[in-house]
C-alpha cells in the first residue's frame, strides 16, 4: 500500500457527485430517485462511511425551518439582515421552502430530532431574530443512515479517488473529472454528463493556533480542494472576502458550543464573567464584538456554564461529549476543566472559506447551477450562506434533481485526451525527484503565511507583501515539492489547493475596498461600510489564466426587508457593558 | 537536501493485545477520513503511520474489539 503505480482507467456515467459527506451522498440519492436508469457515480477521497464534515455526527440542525416555529419568508430575512444584505434571496428561499421535507426524509432514515410531549419538534433559539435550532439526540447515527439509502439505491461509490481537475468540453460545458487514487496514485478518468462538486469547506487554510497542521475547526481533508477545481474550470466564485472564522474552544478548536449549551443558559462570557454580545449566533458582527472582546482588558473570552445545576450541566456534556466532536471531554479531562467549576477559554479560529457558516462560495443558483454549464455545487462550498447540514442535505438535493433531469438530455461531451496527458504531468511531477522539500514543511509554511498577512484585521500593504510571499512558495511547490508514496501525494494536492485557496482569499479580499461582514472582510484602512460602491456581490473567475474579479448586481429579494430591520445585527454588544 | 526524520508522539494508540488486523480486520484504517492508519507488516496489527489525526474518533467508535484509543494531540493538549 501506498506504493506508486502506473495505470490509467477511463469510466463513464451520467451524474458524477465529487465528495460523499453530507451533500454528496444527498445529492447522489436524489440523482438516482429522480431517474434510475441513471448511471450515478460517488466519489470519495477518503471512505464515504466516515467521509467529511459529520464524521461522527451533528448534534442539532442550526437552520431547520419548521412550520409553527418559522416561516420561509421570516428565515429569508433573518439570513439576508445576518449577512449585511448582500444575498440572492432565491436559493435561501427555495432551501427554506425545502428543508422541511428533508428533515421529514431524514427521520424516516433514522436520524432522529428532538420532539416535545406532544410529539412536535421542538425547536430552541439562537438566532438573534428568530428560533430555527433543532437538536439531533441520535446525531451521531447520522452518516450510518445515510450509506445504508447509498447502498439501498446501488450509488456506485468509489473510495480513495481525489479528483484533481474538472474535464470540460470544447464549448466549455463539463464533461467529467480526473482523479488519482490515494493509495496507488493510479489516475481515473470519469466522463460525465452532469458533475455536482460538494468537497466542502476550505477549512485548512490557516494555520490553527496550536500549530498542529490537522488541528482545524473544520474535518482537514476538507482542504478546499473544490474551491481550487471549480476556479481553474472558469465557475465564478462569490464573496470569497467574506472569510469563516468561528468562536472555538481554545487550543481543542472545535465548537464551544452555543447552540447546545445556549438554549439551557449557558453564554459566551467576559474574563469578568459578564455577557458581552446580545445574541451568540456566529455572524461577521457578532464575530468583531469576539475579538474586541479578545483584545480588551476584559479578555480572553469564555464558555460560562458554571452558574448552572450540575444536572443541567450532566445533560449539556452528554451532548457535546457524544457526538460530531466527542474527544472534547478527553481534551477537558487532560486540562482538568470542569464545566461545572471553571469557565472554558474560548478564541476564535483560523480563517478558511464555508457557507456552511459564512457566506462565500462556488457561485450557485437556486437550482445549485455553478456558471460552469453541467457543473453543481452544494454544501459547505456553494455559495448559498449560513447553510450549514441541513443546507448541505437540502441543496445537495436540489442539486441531484436538476443534474440528473439535464443529464438524461444531453449526450456525452467530449473532452480533450491532450488536457489529461498535462494534468498526470503536472499531479506526478514531486514522484519523479529524488530530493527536494516534502508536503508537510510546504503546507506548515503557507498556512503560517496565510496568519501573518491574510487574516483580519486586513491591511492593503501586508495583504500585498503576503501574496509575493505565497508566490515564493508556489514556486516552490512547482519546481522542489518531493514525495515518497502515494499518501504523501495526496497530501501534497491538498496543498496546491490551500495555495490556490490563499491566493483566492487574498485577491477577493484587496478587491473589496471596504469593511463588511464584521470581522470577516474587516479592512483597517478602509474602516467604513460603503454601500453606494459596494453593496453587490463580488465575483471571482479565471479569465485568459488570469485571477479577476468583478462586481455582480444583487438580485431584487423575493422577501423585502424594511430600512429599520436592516441593521438588526449592527446592535449585538450587550449595552451596559459597551 | 536530505530529508530528516523529526519525530512525533502520535495520538491514536492500538492496543495489540485486543487488535485484530492479524485476523483480516481493517475497519480502523477504513474509516478514518484521513486515511492515517496501516497494518504493520511486521506485527499485523493496525498503527498510525502519518501523525496527521482530527481527533475524530470513528477509529476508535468503530473497532469491533476496542483495541483502538485517541488521545489528544500532544501540541493541544
Amino acid at each position: 500500500m501506498d506504493n506508486f503505480v502506473e495505470g490509467l482507467t477511463e469510466v463513464t456515467c451520467d451524474v458524477l457527485v465529487i465528495g460523499g459527506g453530507t451533500a454528496g451522498p444527498m445529492a447522489a440519492l436524489k440523482a438516482k430517485q429522480k431517474n434510475p436508469a441513471l448511471n450515478v457515480v460517488l466519489l470519495e477521497k477518503a471512505n464515504v462511511k466516515r467521509s467529511g464534515a459529520i464524521s461522527m455526527g451533528m448534534d442539532g440542525l442550526n437552520n431547520a425551518v419548521v412550520p409553527g416555529y418559522a416561516t420561509p419568508e421570516q428565515y429569508t430575512k433573518e439570513i439576508t439582515i445576518a449577512n449585511d444584505g448582500i444575498v440572492d434571496q432565491a436559493p435561501v428561499y427555495k432551501y427554506a421552502s425545502r428543508c422541511y421535507e428533508i428533515i421529514e426524509e431524514l427521520d424516516r432514515f433514522g436520524i432522529r430530532f428532538q420532539k416535545n410531549a406532544n410529539g412536535d419538534f421542538d425547536l430552541k433559539k439562537v438566532h438573534h431574530l428568530g428560533t430555527y435550532v433543532l437538536p439531533m439526540p441520535n446525531g451521531d447515527t447520522v452518516k450510518k443512515a445515510l450509506y445504508r439509502q447509498l447502498k439501498r439505491e446501488r450509488i456506485l461509490i468509489s473510495n480513495r479517488f481525489m479528483a484533481t481537475r474538472l474535464l470540460t468540453a470544447r464549448e466549455g460545458r463539463i464533461a467529467g473529472a480526473v482523479a488519482v487514487n490515494t493509495r496507488s496514485a493510479e489516475f481515473l478518468v470519469l466522463r460525465a454528463k452532469t458533475v455536482i462538486l460538494c468537497m466542502g469547506a476550505a477549512g485548512r487554510l490557516g494555520l490553527p493556533h496550536s500549530g498542529y497542521l490537522f488541528g482545524t475547526y473544520e474535518n482537514p481533508t476538507n482542504s478546499g480542494d473544490g474551491y481550487a477545481m471549480a476556479y481553474h474550470a472558469g465557475a465564478a466564485l462569490a464573496n470569497l472576502e467574506c472569510y469563516q472564522i468561528n468562536p472555538l474552544i481554545k487550543d481543542y478548536n472545535g465548537p464551544a458550543c452555543a447552540y447546545v449549551a445556549g438554549p439551557f443558559g449557558a453564554y459566551t462570557a467576559n474574563s469578568e464573567g459578564k455577557r458581552f454580545i446580545e445574541s451568540d449566533y456566529w455572524s461577521g458582527q457578532m464575530m468583531q464584538e469576539f475579538y474586541n472582546e479578545l483584545q480588551s482588558g476584559k479578555g480572553p473570552v469564555f464558555l460560562k456554564l458554571n452558574h448552572l445545576h450540575p444536572d443541567t450541566v450532566g445533560e449539556i456534556e452528554e451532548i457535546l461529549h457524544k457526538v460530531e466532536r466527542p474527544s472534547r471531554g478527553r481534551f477537558h479531562e487532560a486540562r482538568g476543566t470542569d464545566y461545572r467549576e471553571k469557565m472554558i477559554e474560548m478564541h476564535i479560529s483560523e480563517i478558511g472559506f464555508c457557507s456552511g457558516h459564512s457566506a462565500s462560495g462556488v457561485f450557485v443558483d437556486e437550482f445549485a447551477r455553478t456558471t460552469v454549464p453541467g457543473l453543481y455545487a452544494a454544501g459547505d462550498m456553494a455559495s448559498v450562506p449560513h447553510n450549514y447540514m441541513l443546507g448541505a442535505f437540502t441543496n445537495g438535493a436540489v442539486a441531484g434533481e436538476h443534474a440528473a433531469e439535464v443529464a438524461q438530455e444531453i449526450d456525452l461531451p467530449d473532452y480533450d485526451p491532450d488536457f489529461v496527458r498535462l494534468e498526470r504531468v503536472r499531479v506526478l511531477a514531486p514522484t519523479r525527484r529524488e530530493d527536494g522539500i516534502p508536503p508537510n514543511q510546504l503546507e506548515y509554511k503557507a498556512r503560517r503565511l496565510v496568519n501573518d498577512y491574510l487574516q483580519p484585521p486586513k491591511v492593503t500593504a501586508k495583504m500585498q507583501i503576503g501574496q509575493a510571499r505565497l508566490a515564493d512558495v508556489r514556486e516552490d511547490f512547482e519546481t522542489a515539492l518531493v514525495v515518497r508514496n502515494a499518501h504523501e501525494l495526496m497530501r501534497a494536492l491538498e496543498v496546491s489547493s490551500i495555495l490556490d485557496c490563499a491566493d483566492m482569499a487574498a485577491h477577493a479580499s484587496l478587491y473589496r475596498t471596504e469593511s463588511r461582514w464584521g470581522l470577516y472582510h474587516h479592512r483597517v484602512d478602509y474602516p467604513d461600510k460603503d454601500d453606494d460602491n459596494w453593496f453587490c456581490h463580488t465575483l471571482l473567475s479565471k479569465v485568459d489564466g488570469r485571477m479577476t474579479s468583478e462586481k455582480r448586481a444583487i438580485q431584487p429579494y423575493v422577501v423585502p426587508i424594511e430600512t429599520e430591520e436592516r441593521s438588526a445585527y449592527d446592535r449585538l454588544r450587550v449595552l451596559n457593558q459597551a | 537536501m536530505p530529508l530528516a526524520l523529526s519525530p512525533t508522539t502520535v495520538p491514536v494508540v492500538v492496543d495489540d493485545a485486543k487488535c485484530i488486523a492479524d485476523k483480516g480486520c481493517t475497519v480502523c484504517v477504513d474509516v478514518c477520513p484521513l486515511d492515517v492508519l496501516r497494518i504493520s507488516d511486521l506485527t499485523g496489527k493496525a498503527y498510525m503511520k502519518f501523525d496527521e489525526c482530527w481527533y475524530c474518533m470513528p477509529c476508535e467508535t468503530d473497532c469491533p474489539t476496542g483495541a483502538v484509543t485517541v488521545n489528544i494531540p500532544y501540541l493541544l493538549r
